[in-house]
């Protein structure tokens, strides 16, 4: 190897070396055009659709053809204006619902781990309630006496539910991370509390991070996907759940209708799927020992 | 200028903090501006604990720490921060002193963004060349590398150099020398007599006597969170008058000395009691020299 070979890498520096090697594992790679590919379509695919993903605008029953590409329902409806909606609405549950568990996650297990003392014990054992609560019957029950059920609401309650894991884990590594001196000499420059967390042991945990933050989002997916089957889904909206539920509710199995639930249960299948490929992927890319060599 | 008075320190342990441990008991020292005052002991007798304190890192329990006549416990943080312009620290391991993912030289630039955001870049770079210098670095073989680039002693000295761009009175050094090799270690502990001619009051806090003995004019030896004995190093090593420091004297290995030439029977001391309670009196035995008394 020559001495410019070893300058060169030397250059893309330890945080463009994640990135590269990020965009180099091919498990990371496939995962995230997957999940963007969906979003694309869910982000964009609306607009040249009709708005109404419920309307009733064609033959009953048709099997996908040039002009319904995914078929239509029972009643009618276009399964792929459905499908197009669904998307959006599921990725709207994950960024809404992973989003206010990562922000409540992430509050609880900073503060718990860097205060440390009494407000640790207490937010400690708010996460343990939290934790052992039978999430789906809560679940279950507040979204029954729900007056109206939307996807936003429905992204809240599971938001609500789902940060205790990740408190958990910050918390843990806090804790290690405020014991460093170097969290010590920021305080004697002078930085405030949340300074220090923001800028001397978030960047430490940033992969973790990052990780659970995929985890939560496809958590919230699966989970909304889950209420939405069991009939608890948003009442105004289509979701691939709802989409799931009324395919079923309508039989379409036995009726061979496959182009109605296929779609949907494949695409949760793979966004989440995905996302789980972009994990594993993402933990070789920081875990230099599990690197494929 | 610093002086502590009387000063406790309990630490909540256990669950529900229900239970406490006293780890420093009673301790009253001062340094005067110009001094290496060197503070030792055995493993948990509070030495970093005291030196926290001095730091405000951890709160004080009873007495009061002054620095030039006034309480410096800060409410609020703008009078934290001013109190860190006088008064910095640097701590026993170099490698934790810095965060690792980021570069050795951001330690300078964080000081800028909390006392100078008003100096200009280039104006920055050469008071920080500067306070290098002054520590005896390169700046060209130290700037803009990562932490395990750099050698501890190295490191160190940039922790020196980092609190010399405060122009501070007092310098807390816990340890600063114990991880370092001995080639490197002398140079740092040079680099504090130089601090002590420029007229900052530095607190040495070290369990090797032979480094107090070299750096420091005045020395206080602690034992179970306590001071034991006290006063002018010259009189505290010649002649030492509490049997803890008899037998701290006596575990330092001497050049002229082997080991197979046996070593001598410790004194028997008294076991760790109720730490609650006063320690014995300090009494003054000689001039410039304080022991405690046999409880
Ligand atoms: N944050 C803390 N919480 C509870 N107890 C503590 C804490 N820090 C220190 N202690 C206890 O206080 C006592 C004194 O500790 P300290 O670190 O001051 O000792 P030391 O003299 O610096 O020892 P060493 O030479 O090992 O550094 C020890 O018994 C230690 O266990
Ligand atoms: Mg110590």
């Amino acid at each position: 190897m020559s001495a410019e070979v070893v300058l060169q890498t030397e250059r893309i520096g330890r945080r463009h070396e994640h990135l590269y090697f990020a965009l180099r594992n091919p498990k990371v790679a496939i995962g995230l055009a997957i999940v963007l590919a969906l979003l694309l379509l869910g982000l964009f695919g609306p607009f040249f659709l009709s708005d109404s993903p419920n309307e009733y605008v064609g033959p009953k029953s048709e099997a996908p053809s040039g002009e319904y590409w995914f078929g239509t329902t029972y009643f009618g409806q276009d399964v792929f204006t459905q499908f197009v909606h669904g998307l959006r609405s599921s990725y709207l549950v994950g960024t809404l619902g992973g989003g206010i568990s990562f922000v409540i996650g992430l509050a609880v297990g900073f503060t718990a781990g860097y205060r440390g003392g009494m407000v640790d014990e207490v937010l400690n054992m708010i996460t343990n309630v939290v934790l052992v609560l039978p999430a789906l019957a809560v679940l279950i029950v507040i979204s029954s006496y729900l007056e109206v059920r939307g996807v936003v609401s429905q992204a809240v309650i599971i938001g609500i539910f789902s940060w205790p894991w990740v408190a958990r884990a910050v918390r843990a590594q806090t804790f290690t991370l405020a014991n460093r001196d170097y969290v010590d000499l920021a305080r004697l420059t002078g930085k405030r509390s949340w300074q220090i967390i923001v800028r001397e042991i978030m960047p430490n945990m940033a992969s973790y991070l990052l990780m659970s933050m995929i985890l939560l989002f496809g958590g919230a997916i699966l989970f909304a996907a889950m209420l939405d089957f069991i009939g608890l889904g948003p009442a105004n909206a289509v979701s691939l759940g709802t989409m799931m539920q009324q395919s079923m509710a309508w039989s379409s199995l036995h009726l061979g209708m496959w182009w109605w639930f296929v779609p949907p249960g494949l695409a949760i299948t793979l966004i989440v799927g995905a996302l789980y490929i972009t994990n594993v992927g993402l933990d070789e890319v920081f875990n230099p020992k599990l690197r494929e060599m | 200028m610093l002086e502590l008075k009387h000063v406790w320190k309990s630490y909540r342990i256990g669950a529900l903090g229900s239970k406490r441990l006293t780890a420093v008991r009673d301790v009253s020292i001062d340094i005067a501006p110009g001094e290496v005052l060197s503070v030792v002991g055995e493993s948990g007798s509070g030495k970093t604990t005291i030196g926290k304190m001095v730091l405000q890192l951890t709160s004080v329990t009873r007495g009061e720490i002054l620095l030039d006549g006034e309480d410096v416990t800060a409410h609020g943080h703008a009078e934290r921060k001013a109190y860190y312009r006088k008064v910095q620290g640097v701590f026993q391991d170099p490698f934790s002193s810095y965060n690792p993912i980021f570069k050795a030289d951001r330690i300078f630039e964080t000081v800028r963004e909390s006392y100078f955001p008003g100096v200009k870049r280039a104006e920055w770079t050469a008071r920080v060349e500067d306070v290098l210098q002054g520590v005896r670095l390169d700046p060209g073989s130290v700037l803009d590398k990562y932490p395990h680039q750099l050698s501890g002693g190295q490191l160190q000295r940039m922790l020196i150099a980092r609190a010399l761009l405060l122009d501070i009175k007092v310098l807390v050094a816990d340890e600063i020398i114990s991880m370092l090799d001995a080639s490197t270690r002398i140079d740092v502990l040079n680099l504090l007599g130089e601090l002590k001619e420029r007229g900052l009051g530095v607190l040495f806090i070290t369990h090797d006597l032979s480094l107090a003995n070299y750096i420091s004019e005045r020395v206080v030896i602690m034992r179970h969170g306590a001071v034991v004995e006290a006063g002018a190093t010259g009189k505290v090593f010649t002649d030492p008058r509490h049997p803890y420091s008899r037998n701290l004297l006596a575990s330092v290995p001497q050049l002229h000395r082997k080991w197979s030439d046996g070593t001598a029977e410790p004194e028997a001391l008294e076991p760790d009691g109720d730490r609650d309670v006063a320690p014995p009196p300090l009494t003054e035995v000689d001039e410039h020299h304080w022991v405690a008394a046999a409880p």
